[in-house]
């Protein structure tokens, strides 16, 4: 292939190429891309909050190139409210099929909900007069929830800020929501018990190998009333009580739950607790407690609003196993958020969500 | 030859010819025991050892000790694969987190049923006896070889571990349900949650020396590795002469220490403090995890109560805390 010059030449001089080569590819790599990081800026920045005390570790942190994202922010509609005059007719005396949660609000308001509503959860004939499917029954309960949500679970969804829910908070234009969730129950064949129900990925699973029925566990009532207790340590150096309680298979199920959490708000556990004493209520954050109360809110809602929709919801939007209805926990309003929609203030234009049992409170547009 | 060719991890001659077979088994010259037949070469190998793969001797223990062994084994996966209705491709996919789990608590130490943690017991019995039987091999080869018991030793300080996970504890517990699972993930899984059950690990003093020893191990074995392989040019990679007749390699060995950080090894002694470095991991370990649930059930407390877990100070640096409008949230009152 060679001029045959060139190969006697090659063979005359034998010369060892290869491990020059390396090291000047090696150097010459590791100085190229140095001057790149130092020209150009590290590709993947991250940024951090600081959620604990300096020096112990406690932040969350993100690429900063996914810190100015808002997928939904954009598509939520919204309308400044038409503050009602002495002459304003009630949606209800005038209109078909309003809901009774709504009897305060005026026609103008109730026609510009309604169409948010249609808007917020993509059906288009929503709460439509004579529209006798069970979206309007379903509609009535939702707005009542959504409704509860705003005026009693104050401390929760506007823990540190003016943001609340809307319907568009969960549903995001589509008229299922994302990030509902089903009973699983067993996920494993031919086993019974503790192995039955974990090692699987599963969607509840978050892809780990930790309990996929934690969800029914912690937020839904047992056949006694009562509701799983996150358990994890012994809350003294040596326990008095029996070996074993609470147990390893307590602390795993806890520990499923917990990443649940961080995967819904998109944190991590120092988010809320420090890390190297969990159970410890005088090192936790802030957060710590509006997440509590969080679970009871969750727990509240799929008791009053959500399951009782087992009567309500056509077979086809039932779970595959056990048939039940869809519900809502964390994931559902936040999204991978720390605040749904990235803590937009969705309720300001909305006094009409905004108490249950009320007159909407309009004196901010006036 | 450049400077650079020296240094390199993988062995640069390597003999291959005929195999070396050992002594001749006649009469009372057993060395060993009963060998294959044969043996042979491969190139691969030889870069990172000795080329010659081959006679290999089981003896009984060895024999017991795969029998049993591929016992284990094969209950693990066929009950993985049963988890799955025994279906090829989900096994696959699930492979790294499914598990054979032990008993549910409510059984105690009594026996369960197989599909809940009954096929564990079992498959946890011979991978008793396969453990057992295969240290005992190591035991009486190195009889045979009229070693030391060194090797053996070594072995047992991890199985000394390997005990106290799945034997010793969970019989002072009082249920096999405190047993590790067998399974990638879920094992891994396991191990966080113990630590997090009996209230951080971390702070568990015995915890804590298996860590100095096991990242000791690591710099001790990095130390004398490079060390050697920096004096082979001196003949110090032939260490048995070395010690017995210390030569340069040994001392520009030693010098280069005790001048850099004011104390040396012996070529003897480096291995005695790999030697313990190595056992004393497991066995501080396996202490550490024998106290927990036993006699401590919170190490945080208990690190409190004994003064080495640090307070902190009432709202010591809060000013600092960030907030959500400043980490990817949309600016207060917008709508």
């Amino acid at each position: 292939m060679f001029p045959k010059w060139f190969d006697n030449w090659n063979k005359d001089n034998p010369t060892n190429i290869f491990g020059p080569a390396i090291a000047v590819g090696v150097a010459g790599s590791a100085i190229f891309v140095a001057a790149m990081i130092v020209a150009w800026g590290q590709p993947f920045a991250t940024a951090s909050q600081q959620t604990g005390p300096r020096g112990t570790g406690m932040h969350v942190q993100e690429f900063v190139s996914s810190l100015s994202e808002y997928p939904d922010v954009d598509g939520y509609v919204t309308s400044e409210p038409v503050v009602p005059t002495a002459d304003s007719q009630l949606a209800i005396d005038v209109l078909e099929g309003v809901p009774p949660t709504l009897a305060n609000v005026t026609v103008e308001n109730y026609e510009r909900l309604r169409e948010a509503m249609r808007s917020w959860t993509g059906i288009p004939d929503l709460l439509e007069p004579g529209n006798d499917s069970y979206q309007t029954a379903l509609a009535y309960s939702m707005i009542e929830m959504t409704q509860n949500l705003n005026q009693n679970w104050i401390g929760h969804v506007q823990a540190n800020a003016e943001v609340g829910v809307t319907c568009y908070t969960c549903h995001r234009g589509q008229p299922v929501p994302n990030n509902i969730w089903f009973r699983v129950g067993n996920v494993n064949s031919n086993v019974a018990g503790w192995p039955a129900i974990q090692n699987r990925v599963t969607m509840t699973s978050n892809f780990t190998s930790l309990p996929s029925t934690y969800l029914e566990h912690f937020l839904l009532q047992d056949e006694n009333g009562q509701y799983g207790v996150a358990q994890v340590h012994d809350l003294v150096s040596r326990a008095e009580n029996p070996p074993g309680s609470p147990l390893i298979q307590q602390t795993e199920m806890t520990y499923a739950w917990m990443n649940y959490f961080a995967n819904s708000l998109g944190v991590n556990c120092v988010f809320c607790h420090n890390s190297r004493a969990f159970y410890d209520p005088a090192q936790v954050t802030p957060q710590w407690a509006t997440a509590s109360l969080g679970i009871i809110m969750v727990q509240e809602t799929l008791e009053q609003y959500i399951l009782p929709l087992e009567y309500v919801l056509p077979e086809e939007r039932l779970g595959p196993v056990f048939a039940d209805v869809p519900k809502l926990a964390c994931r559902t309003c936040h999204q991978g958020e720390q605040r749904p929609l990235n803590g937009l203030n969705v309720i300001r234009n909305w006094p009409e969500l905004a108490v249950l049992d009320d007159e909407p409170d309009y004196s901010a547009f006036e | 030859m450049a400077y650079f060719e020296y240094q390199n991890i993988f062995t640069q001659v390597q003999v291959q010819g005929e195999p070396e077979m050992g002594m001749a088994q006649t009469g009372e010259n057993i060395l060993g025991g009963e060998r294959t037949k044969k043996a042979g070469f491969s190139t691969l190998i030889g870069w990172l050892g000795n080329a010659q793969l081959g006679p290999i001797y089981l003896g009984w223990a060895g024999l017991i000790s795969l029998a049993t062994g591929t016992l284990w084994f094969n209950i693990v996966g066929l009950n993985m694969l049963s988890q799955v209705d025994w279906s090829i491709p989900e096994f696959i996919r699930q492979l790294f987190w499914l598990a054979l789990e032990p008993p549910g608590p409510e059984h105690g130490l009594s026996f369960p049923p197989l599909n809940d943690g009954g096929w564990y017991i079992i498959s946890s019995f011979f991978l008793l006896v396969s453990v057992m039987s295969w240290w005992l091999r190591t035991y009486l080869l190195a009889v045979q070889h009229q070693m030391g018991k060194h090797i053996a030793w070594a072995f047992l300080a991890a199985i000394w571990l390997f005990l106290v996970l799945g034997l010793f504890r969970p019989v002072l517990m009082g249920s096999w349900s405190e047993a590790v699972p067998y399974g990638i993930f879920p094992h891994l899984d396991w191990t966080t949650a113990f630590s997090i059950r009996y209230g951080n690990l971390y702070y568990n003093p015995f915890h804590a020396l298996s860590i100095v020893f096991l990242y000791g191990s690591v710099l001790l074995f990095a130390m004398h590795g490079a060390t050697i392989l920096a004096v082979s040019r001196y003949g110090g990679d032939r260490e048995l002469e070395q010690i017995y007749d210390r030569g340069t390699a040994s001392e520009r060995a030693g010098l280069f220490w005790r001048w850099t950080m004011g104390f040396n090894a012996t070529m003897e002694g480096i291995h005695r403090w790999a030697w313990w470095f190595a056992v004393l991991t497991p066995i501080t370990g396996g202490i550490g995890i024998l106290l927990t649930g036993t006699v401590v059930d919170n190490w945080f407390i208990w690190a409190i109560e004994h003064n080495f877990a640090p307070e902190y100070l009432g709202a010591y640096g809060y000013e600092a805390y960030g907030t959500y409008e400043n980490f990817g949230g949309v600016p207060a009152g917008g709508n």
